[in-house]
């Protein structure tokens, strides 16, 4: 007998249980069959005419998308109302007449809308058809004027994204975009459909959750010309949290107009915590281009051009910083003790590494120079010197302290780390070993270094704070009100460079000299009742074949030209913004970067508004 | 080995009934994508044929061995339905921010649809080996208890809260049919009611959020509250002789929600009204009846307690999804079976129904 076959006991059981089952089962059934009575007889016919009238819609209202203000509250980016034309297909008499009286009333695409009618019309013909959106008030009083002769057709109003300055600071704000599948796929927007806009870039992409808000909706009953009767339900729609920027709105647009028809960046921060205070590159974009779906002609003129406004040349643009590295130099000889500041040297123009010469850019040099006077006029002789005592180890380990070499946080997204070259990275980069010379161009910032202008920003901030790397941030806080705020920005830090306060002190004198001085190369930046401390620098973009060729600066060709860079900090006793400026093939730093350096800190510090009171 | 009296002995009743139901669901089913017949809609139609043409094959699969042979394969086939539940929550495709489906190769299907019927294996196979003549206490059901724990917390997972409550539904239903002490089962009730409210303070709030309109729809008038009320209107509508083939406004104009899958019932019941409603009711009852029949002139304990898990499995499927789509239940993904569109719950019901012919059929075998 197999252990599961029944014995007596067990049969009685089973029974007496399947018994009572049957009786369970048939309560049951009892109960769904009561069910179908009282919904098909009892209630049927007020259903049968619930059904005939059905027309029971579910409206999407879409959330009020979050505000973006500036340090001063002043609203940067908010949202206006957009008046879109639809089409109800089932209460069309003549698709053909309806779309021609439209077409004379409003400019559309007759095709695209024949289109959606055949796509979605025989499917759902109650659901209306989005025929165009954004409606000019022109061709909104047309229609509205002409309804009594247009059956089917109904105005929605939706909120639309407007950036209300146009290109003003499009980088750090970002645009909106549609939602891509994979995006929709990934969970990570639940409460958006197909068709939503979300943030694509900047402060629009970071603070996406935040700005978005939740979708509410109508259960709405409406007539048979699709007007609405009554609203069953309702959920109110949950507006997006604002987002308050630490920028200031007078100082970024001091900073773009300095750059219109430029091409290049500026980054202005707070030495004091990392808050961003402009940031702007050029050439830029209008963000209002990409709400509601950008063209295809204006889409192809500002991807594919060849000056690459979408790209945000502050955080992702990546030059050699010329002179600038100088600091650096300075700093490290200083610090590993290789350098007495009381030392001279003479600069003849020219220094000697076995038999090859390395050019000042000083052509007949600046003769006896010392640690001062070689930042102050920016002598190269001295910091090939220098740059041959450290070795390019030692410098690079001195640029990183300062955060070269990596992303500075503030987007890590779209940040790029920008490059301090070492020996084993070039060994295992290019399968060579370093050449000594390339130690001098390292020493001058060029050979392979690079870095971008958030992180020169960073850098001359720590110069002058005591050597802390804060994490540049451009949010003060993100909520409702200020009183109820979802996150408050408190200053962080990415680091410190540890460097005796004494070098610190020697090297910011000696940048207040590059401006002040009589020959400092910085003396563009000079301002009548602030203290302006900074560095130029001149990156080249083609070494030594331009400097056979061309004898004068007008005479190179544009693209050949080199980069300008300057960057600075006011007041010098005690920095409340730091600035850091790069003009493609701008030519000289001193010329061409440091006077835009100096319109920044006058309009920040020397004009004065209200962006003062908040200085505390 | 199929001998003269298997042949004999074969359940025409039961594949009648089964002929019957696939019957009307295809005709259903021709009406409910109708109106899309252009856009995919028939294609719908066709796919629903080739799925019950396999169903039948796996239907007559499962009755060429002896279901002798599950006792030993109970617990092998247990552990690779976790195995596979385990694999879905770590490879699964994620469709709509859940992980349910596995790919092998061109086949996808879901493991949990295999663990509704190794969990009725598993089961008869323990209780017919324990026995517990007058029923059961406490100290005997730690094992069974934990046998059905694994599967529901990874179905649960998925998530598929729907799946995962059919699961917990049907074995409990098999554990009271066995008989369990009175005093146990008020221990079991008041333990479970213990245990909630700690698991619910657990629970995220997106999480509260989604059992809350699970048990309430009207909490969420823009999902489940307006398929509901659309459903209603669509079976309310139908009155006593219903609106007529292909004749229904609701699913004409597309009102109902997913009306070839989870509310292919209101369909019916709009064009075919109360007789034809009430009738594939009956239809169904006399399905589960003629189940519990062959539980009990089934010879042994293993097939009597399989076949009432089968018969749990219909009755519980059946009740969830007319509960739901006439709104006495919450809206929970469950399709009802044998009647609404989908391959992966078909096949597993054909199984299922596989079960219970093959017990059926070696009613009267001694060996």
């Amino acid at each position: 007998m197999r252990t599961s076959d029944f014995d007596p006991i067990s049969i009685e059981v089973f029974a007496r249980q399947l018994s009572k089952l049957t009786l369970f089962i048939l309560l049951v059934f009892a109960i769904l069959i009561l069910r179908f009575w009282f919904l098909q007889i009892v209630n049927g016919s007020m259903y049968r005419a619930k059904s005939e009238n059905n027309r029971i819609h579910l409206k999407d209202i879409p959330p009020f998308r979050g505000i973006i203000l500036d340090r001063n509250g002043e609203t940067l980016v908010d949202n206006r109302p957009s008046y879109d034309l639809y089409v109800v297909p089932e209460e069309v008499q003549n698709r053909e007449q309806l779309l021609n009286r439209l077409n004379g009333l409003a400019e559309l695409d007759p095709g695209a809308a024949e289109q959606k009618f055949d796509d979605i019309s025989s499917r759902y013909p109650f659901r209306p058809i989005c025929i165009k959106r954004d409606l000019s008030r022109n061709e909104l009083a047309l229609v509205e004027t002409n309804r009594f002769n247009l059956p089917g057709v109904m105005i929605k109003v939706t909120p639309l994204r407007h950036y209300i300055n146009g290109n003003f600071a499009a980088h750090l704000v970002g645009y909106l975009g549609e939602i891509s599948e994979d995006q929709l796929k990934s969970g990570k927007y639940s409460d958006s459909k197909p068709g939503d806009l979300i943030g694509k870039s900047g402060m629009e992409w970071k603070w996406q959750p935040h700005l978005n808000g939740v979708r509410g909706g109508e259960q709405v009953e409406v007539d048979a010309t699709g007007r609405k009767i009554r609203v069953m339900a309702r959920k109110p729609p949950v507006p997006g949290a604002n987002v308050c920027l630490t920028i200031d709105k007078g100082l970024q647009k001091v900073a773009e107009k300095a750059l219109v028809g430029k091409n290049g960046s500026i980054v202005a921060i707070d030495p004091r915590n990392g808050e961003i205070l402009a940031l702007a590159s050029s050439p830029s974009f209008d963000p209002n281009l990409f709400v509601g779906g950008i063209d295809k002609a204006s889409w192809e003129r500002i991807a594919f051009s060849s000056e690459f406004p979408l790209q945000n040349r502050a955080l992702s643009g990546q030059y050699p910083p010329g002179s600038v590295f100088k600091i650096i130099v300075a700093l490290a000889g200083l610090q590993e003790g290789i350098i007495d500041p009381k030392e001279e040297f003479v600069c003849h123009g020219v220094y000697y590494l076995g038999r090859r010469g390395y050019r000042c850019w000083k052509k007949w040099g600046h003769g006896k120079v010392n640690l001062h006077k070689a930042l102050v006029e920016s002598c190269d002789v001295y910091f090939y010197e220098m740059g041959k005592r450290l070795g390019v180890d030692k410098i690079a380990e001195y640029a990183r302290r300062f955060g070269f070499g990596t992303v500075t946080g503030f987007d890590a997204v779209h940040e790029k780390a920008g490059l301090i070259p070492t020996r084993d990275w070039k060994l295992k980069r290019f399968g060579v070993p370093w050449q000594g010379g390339e130690t001098l161009s390292t020493a001058i910032g060029q050979s392979f270094v690079l870095v971008t202008p958030i992180q020169m920003a960073t850098f001359i901030s720590a110069v002058f704070n005591g050597g802390i790397i804060y994490r540049p941030h451009a949010t003060k806080w993100v909520g409702e009100k200020k009183a109820e705020k979802v996150f408050k920005f408190k200053p962080a830090t990415a680091g410190r460079a540890e460097i005796n306060t004494e070098h610190l002190e020697r090297v910011k004198k000696a940048l207040i000299g590059v401006v002040n001085e009589p020959h400092g190369t910085g003396g563009k930046a000079k301002l009548k009742d602030i203290t302006v401390a900074g560095k130029t620098g001149t990156a080249q973009v083609v070494t030594l074949e331009k400097e056979k060729v061309f004898e004068n600066e007008e005479e190179i060709p544009f693209q050949y030209r080199d980069h300008a860079w300057f960057v600075a900090v006011a007041p010098a006793e005690r920095p409340r913004i730091a600035v850091a400026t790069v003009i493609e093939h701008g030519g000289h730093g001193g010329s061409a970067a440091a006077p835009v350096a100096g319109q920044l800190i006058s309009a920040y510090l020397e004009e004065p508004r209200k962006l003062i009171a908040d200085d505390s | 080995m199929l001998d003269r009296r298997l042949v004999q002995n074969f359940d025409w009743v039961l594949l009648l009934l089964l002929l019957l139901l696939a019957a009307i669901s295809i005709l259903n089913l021709y009406s409910a994508t109708y109106a899309t017949r252009d856009v995919g809609g028939s294609q719908v139609f066709f796919k629903q044929i080739y799925w019950f043409l396999i169903g039948f094959f796996v239907f007559l699969l499962m009755t060429t061995f002896n279901y002798y042979a599950l006792e030993r394969l109970a617990y092998p086939a247990y552990i690779l339905m976790v195995a596979l539940l385990v694999l879905v929550l770590l490879l699964g495709k994620v469709t709509s921010g859940s992980q349910r489906w596995l790919s092998l190769g061109p086949v996808s299907f879901q493991p949990s649809e295999l663990a509704k019927i190794a969990m009725v294996i598993v089961l008869a196979k323990f209780f017919s080996e324990k026995r517990g003549h007058q029923g059961y206490r406490l100290r005997d059901l730690w094992q069974p208890l934990l046998l059905i724990a694994a599967p529901s917390v990874l179905i649960l997972k998925e998530p598929d809260l729907g799946t995962a409550l059919l699961l917990i539904v049907v074995c409990f239903s098999m554990i009271l049919f066995v008989k369990v002490y009175w005093k146990s089962l008020v221990v079991l009730l008041l333990s479970a009611l213990c245990v909630a409210p700690f698991i619910w303070l657990n629970l995220k709030s997106y999480q509260r959020m989604r059992i809350l309109t699970f048990l309430r729809p009207d909490m969420d008038p823009f999902g489940a509250g307006y398929h509901i009320n659309q459903s209603k209107i669509a079976i309310g509508s139908g009155l006593l002789w219903g609106k007529g083939f292909l004749n229904g406004t609701q699913t004409r104009l597309h009102f109902l929600p997913e009306q070839h899958t989870d509310f292919a019932l209101s369909v019916l019941a709009e064009e075919w009204g109360f007789i034809g409603s009430v009738i594939l009711l009956l239809i169904y009852l006399f399905l589960i009846l003629w189940g519990l029949n062959i539980a009990k002139v089934s010879k042994d304990r293993f097939g009597s307690i399989m076949a009432v898990g089968v018969v749990a499995l219909i009755f519980w499927q059946v009740v969830i999804n007319v509960g739901m789509v006439t709104g006495l239940l919450p809206v929970v993904g469950i399709p009802l079976l044998l009647f609404s569109y989908g391959g992966s719950s078909l096949i597993s019901t054909m199984a299922g129904m596989g079960l219970l012919m093959n017990i059926s059929m070696r009613r009267f075998m001694f060996q």
